[in-house]
């Protein structure tokens, strides 16, 4: 780890004027200390955000709101999210482990940073760590990467589980930096790394993710999420579903899917849902617009079998949720 | 005879099966009778200090630790053996791997003073900013209990509890544990009386080498306090963040249920 100034923000304010040029914000710190250690991350100035007042979880009849220094197993725990947003519970239950959920800040969550090897390694070249070194993982062991939204330059999944719910709930985050607050769907936060997978979204120099809104959906009360590992907990996916239902006795007057694992951002599915949309549940349905996820993917040498894993994902999570299973 | 019986109580127990292993592999080549010097020389050696430091629980307390011991094993057994260089043990070096350089001196605005509370103890340091809060148990406070494995968040072996939260102290900078509450393994047991978990992975086995068990007790409370103990799948399931490399799960699932037993049945 290099060496770097410690200091605490006193407000929102001080925090965006300090967190800038070669400085890292930090609240949980389970990505940034893990990718300082590796030397991955080398921020000269860290400014803790644990004093700020971005915190709290509660609901009108319009939305959810979460202040983006809650840990992730607080929302996860959460009553209100548990009972009106299953999906974001799950999603957040099956991420990490235990005492990563208690450090780990749900807006940190948000901005974590890939798993890819060649981007924790720095003896490799790596576009997202170092711009124009190029990709070591498009001919190399790629059997975790993204299927999805790919280039030439990277096929890095995002690691995140609560965005692949969020996404497909259509949340939207409040950003706050010194010249003022915005507003963005979380889904357009997130950017495809084309030529530039160094820059994985829209946070601005300086700028802090202050507050997370889920509007109220009928959708969002009978969700859930499916994750796909290579070992039964502690795991990031290979694939996973975030899927909503919602149903007038057997038909389907809503639906929301979004998937993890496969995409270089989350990557939400409004094909599958436009596919469900007015139809009866069934095996067969859910079959036919599982197929739609995959198309235009681009499978690498050692990932082929996400083509059709992230299918029998979104499938599984709608037989689930339609009482099918 | 005070330094046998003295090894720090908690700190013996979660790791006994490993320091006898240790030792015996050191000791019997040694034979007995050197074996009993050794004792005599820890001992003299405990009565002797009277000067702890200030930031050492160890020393201030009068005991010795486990690591002194296999440090001074190591010192008296290259002694004996001729033309055997003097080298740290494994352990050691896996220690130091990652810590902070005392060579890479930070300048002013990297070092800091830095005000801990660690099993109900207050204690002032001055830290390199990167100094982990494990670092800063081990290296700085002599709590050798609380165990670094990978580091890197992947094997819990260093959990503590942080204002009675679960986490993992490689990933916490010592500098954002101020005015927290940290317990690690040393600060469970009460007046010397085992902590109900403590007791019961001694109890039902629940180690085998005994590195990742500091880690796992520390978990396995909080995993029962949490109250996710209503099934043998939902306590694999909260443990998921333990490893344990020599496959003692099902006795750690073991150990977990009769824990909870007791606690929830008040006796403690």
């Amino acid at each position: 780890m290099r060496p770097f100034e410690y200091g605490s923000a006193l407000d929102v304010a001080d925090a965006c004027s300090k967190g800038t040029g070669q400085a890292s914000f930090i609240a949980g710190g389970t990505t940034l200390i893990d990718l300082m250690k590796l030397e991955v991350m080398n921020p000269s100035r860290l400014v803790d955000l644990n004093n700020l007042p971005m915190r709290g979880i509660a609901m009108d009849d319009k939305e959810l709101r979460i202040g983006t220094l809650e840990k992730m197993s607080a929302v996860a725990a959460d009553p209100i999210v548990a009972t009106n947003y299953p999906v974001i519970s799950e999603a957040l239950l099956q991420s990490a482990s235990p005492q990563i959920r208690n450090m780990a800040s749900i807006g940190g969550n948000l901005l974590q940073r890939t798993r890819c090897g060649y981007f924790r390694d720095t003896s490799t070249p790596c576009n997202k760590r170092e711009p124009g070194a190029g990709c070591s993982a498009i001919h190399g062991e790629n059997r975790m990467h993204a299927i999805l939204g790919t280039s030439e330059s990277c096929v890095a999944t995002h690691p995140s589980d609560l965005a692949v719910a969020l996404v497909a709930l259509d949340a939207s985050i409040r950003l706050q930096g010194a010249q003022g607050y915005r507003w963005l769907k979380l889904e357009d936060f997130y950017l495809l790394p084309g030529q530039t997978p160094d820059k994985e979204n829209q946070l601005q120099s300086g700028e802090i993710i202050t507050e997370i809104y889920v509007p109220r959906l009928p959708v969002a009360r009978k969700s859930t999420y499916v994750k796909v590992r290579d070992r039964a907990s502690y795991e990031f996916a290979l694939t996973s579903a975030a899927v909503g239902l919602d149903l007038d006795s057997a038909t389907i007057r809503d639906a929301r899917v979004a998937v993890g694992g496969v995409g270089t951002r989350p990557w939400n599915l409004p094909e599958v849902r436009q596919a469900l949309i007015g139809k009866q549940l069934g095996e067969e349905l859910f079959r036919s617009a599982a197929k739609l996820s995959v198309e235009g993917a681009r499978p690498l040498r050692d990932n082929g079998f996400k083509i059709q894993l992230v299918q029998s994902t979104i499938v599984r999570a709608l037989m689930n949720l339609g009482g099918l299973a | 005879m005070r330094l046998g019986r003295k090894i720090l109580f908690t700190h013996f127990l979660v790791t006994h099966r490993a320091v006898p292993r240790l030792t015996r592999r050191a000791v019997l080549p040694l034979g007995r009778g050197v074996s009993l010097l050794l004792l005599l020389l820890m001992e003299h050696k405990s009565d002797s200090s009277t000067e702890p430091s200030s930031n050492s629980f160890l020393d201030s307390s009068g005991v010795s630790s486990r690591r002194d011991f296999i440090g001074r094993l190591a010192a008296i057994s290259a002694g004996l053996t001729v033309a055997v260089p003097l080298v740290r043990s494994p352990a050691g070096d896996a220690i130091r791997r990652d810590r902070v350089d005392p060579g890479d001196k930070p300048d002013g605005n990297n070092s800091l003073d830095c005000a801990l509370d660690v099993n109900g103890k207050k204690v002032k340091l001055t830290i390199d900013t990167r100094t982990t809060l494990l670092d800063a148990l081990r290296d700085r406070l002599g709590l050798m209990g609380t165990k670094k494995g990978c580091d890197h968040g992947a094997c819990g072996a260093c959990t503590v509890h942080v204002n009675g939260a679960r986490v993992l102290s490689c990933l916490t900078l010592a500098v954002m544990a101020q005015n927290k509450k940290i317990t690690t393994i040393e600060g469970l047991a009460v007046n010397n009386e085992l902590h109900p978990v403590q007791a019961s992975f001694i109890a039902c086995d629940g180690f085998q080498c005994g590195y990742c068990t500091p880690g796992q007790i520390m978990s396995a409370v909080a995993c029962i306090e949490e109250g996710h103990t209503g099934s043998d799948t939902e306590i694999r399931e909260f443990m998921s963040g333990n490893l344990c490399r020599c496959g003692a799960y099902p006795n750690i699932v073991d150990a977990i249920k009769v824990a909870a037993a007791k606690m929830k049945g008040g006796v403690s």
